[in-house]
């Protein structure tokens, strides 16, 4: 079956598709996966238990925890012989999140893709302009291998010096721009920064993601590059970006590609299921990869979820805009940040106390996260060249550990909110 | 031959100076000298007073970070090459100075330099042989 009979399928013949797929799933974790099958046991469920799609509910959640436990390689379902490539992403406390590829999830990978890339009318005509980061970054190589295997041209011209970027755009006639949308903007700038206007570019569409962005900036990008500018979600957990994509005619949220990944939204505290239309956090079952395939992992991402069908003809359901997540993860520049990687640094300097605060805000089109540190007297010096250095080292340990440049400020002692239980460690100050 | 000096932390934030010299003048603490040293984020503000302890005893439980730490005070005739002089026989030692600040006294006749150096032995060492006159903070106190 090819893309466009799978994508407009009635609901009744993508569910079969999915039960089918499911039930293999479930079977291949039970016998491959022992974290996993040591869970469904606990839960006292068999893979036959699996009869219809509603028996998804039966079957245990997967958190980032579980991962973190089974780090790097231990959830993975094919003998390492059969993993042709890894990426990893930040995880809560210096361990990454490691994901695993086999041959077929790589093409997997490039077909969802290419599916995404299909929704926003990019075609084998476009020169495609990607500047998503390539490395252990999923967002770089996943994007691009999609892009080539839709046939179109692909820049791969990763993140950074934004003046060589947007003079290769005008040159090579890029019209298809990949990047986070903050990026987009930096783009925008760098425009103006070499007097390139937009008239000279044949910019067309931009597919933006990896990072949350409001309404507001979708307006900012499209005005500033003259293009359109669509959403896309992923995640490295499930497999990267290529999990959901807006369409040129939706107005309401992204096609998930559901014969590969099964979406439900559960309430995060009682994590039963909800029914359509309602809030809750986004959960993923993987339906057709080989190497790291995972059943109900919790995103943390709040959303919902809609049937309603689409003026594209597609059949698959659609997920809104994350409006927000269930833990304290920021997302700063394209990366994951959890405080508590933060306070991992912290204590790990010498005389500094343990409270400290994130503060997060938007300087022109850029992120910007300044760590608050309190000054006691272990640490103070009457030499400025002192406190310089101890600010440097704290923000160099930072970047280190999380890859994103942060300030360091120096407070008074005390002048960092002490709250009964819950600390509040995040003011986010960004509209978003 | 050290003076006791007091610093303490500013957050680059308004009115944080004029309560150190709320919480001073109500404990009938008197600043006989000081400076601010800023950077876009933060400060360290340095004073000589007359009662050290006390002043650090009532910053400390006004929520400040208060250090104490020596600093050597030269006195120098009020003309010019006054401080040059000075800087002249360090330089020739060798030594780093840290920062420094001055005042003149009431009389006018003589000004206090106050110096931060990275070796305070030597200074203090260099400055006597080259027959600068170094103050204590009693001295400093009853000018």
């Amino acid at each position: 079956m090819n893309w466009n009979e799978i994508e407009t399928l009635p609901r009744a013949g993508l569910e079969s598709i999915q039960l089918k797929r499911l039930q293999a799933l479930v079977h291949r974790m039970y016998e491959r996966v022992l974290p996993y099958r040591e869970k469904m046991d606990q839960a006292g469920v068999k893979p036959a238990d699996i009869r219809t799609l509603v028996d998804l509910r039966k079957l245990p959640f997967t958190t980032k925890d579980d991962l973190r436990a089974s780090y790097p390689f231990g959830l993975f379902a094919t003998p390492m012989d059969d993993v042709i490539r890894v990426h990893a992403s930040s995880g809560t406390t210096g361990k990454s999140t490691v994901v695993g590829y086999t041959k077929t999830d790589i093409e997997l990978w490039a077909s969802v893709m290419a599916r995404c890339l299909t929704m926003a009318g990019v075609t084998r005509g476009d020169m495609v302009h990607n500047a998503y980061g390539y490395g252990l970054f999923t967002g770089g190589l996943g994007a691009h291998y999609g892009i080539e295997a839709l046939g179109a041209t692909v820049i791969p011209v990763s993140g950074g010096n934004s003046r060589r970027q947007v003079t290769i755009m005008r040159d090579f006639g890029s019209t298809v721009l990949l990047s986070t949308p903050s990026y987009a903007l930096n783009l925008a700038d760098a425009m103006t920064d070499v007097g390139i206007s937009p008239d000279e570019l044949r910019l067309r569409v931009g597919i933006h993601g990896a990072e949350p962005w409001s309404e507001s900036m979708r307006e900012e990008v499209e005005r500033k590059l003259g293009i359109r500018a669509v959403d896309i979600y992923g995640l490295s957990e499930i497999i990267g970006p290529g999990v959901a994509m807006e369409c040129l005619h939706s107005e309401h949220g992204m096609h998930i590609l559901e014969d590969n990944f099964l979406p439900e939204i559960v309430d995060p505290d009682t994590l039963e299921p909800l029914p359509y239309g309602e809030t809750g956090e986004l959960v993923f079952t993987t339906l057709t990869k080989e190497a790291f395939p995972l059943i109900r992992y919790r995103t943390k991402d709040i959303s919902r979820l809609f049937l309603e069908p689409c003026g594209c003809g597609r059949t698959l359901i659609r997920m809104e805009k994350v409006t927000g997540r269930t833990d304290d993860m920021l997302i700063i520049r394209g990366v994951n940040v959890f405080p508590s990687q933060v306070e991992h640094v912290l204590v790990g300097t010498e005389g500094v106390e343990p409270h400290y605060q994130i503060e997060v805000t938007r300087e022109g089109n850029l992120d910007v996260m300044a760590v608050l540190v309190e000054v006691s007297e272990h640490i103070f010096s009457d030499e400025i060249k002192v406190l310089e250095k101890l600010s440097k080292k704290i923000q160099a340990e930072i970047k280190d550990m999380l890859g994103v440049t942060c300030k360091v400020k120096l407070v008074e002692p005390r002048s960092i909110q002490r709250s009964e239980g819950k600390a509040q460690r995040v003011i986010d100050k960004r509209k978003l | 031959m050290r003076v006791e000096q007091i610093a303490v932390f500013l957050e680059n934030k308004s009115g944080r100076l004029a309560e150190i010299t709320r919480i001073l003048a109500g404990n009938d603490i008197n600043i006989r000298a000081l400076s601010v040293a800023d950077t876009a984020d933060f400060g360290i503000l340095r004073l000589i007073v007359d009662k050290v302890d006390l002043a650090k005893e009532v910053l400390r439980a006004g929520g400040f970070t208060v250090g104490k730490t020596n600093v050597v005070a030269v006195e120098v005739p009020d003309r010019s090459g006054g401080l040059a002089g000075v800087l002249q026989a360090v330089n020739a030692a060798g030594l780093n100075v840290e920062y420094m600040y001055a005042f003149v006294n009431k009389s006018g006749a003589n000004a206090v330099l106050i110096f931060r150096f990275d070796e305070m032995d030597k200074a203090i060492e260099v400055l006597q042989q080259n027959n600068f006159t170094l103050l204590t903070g009693e001295e400093i106190c009853a000018l």
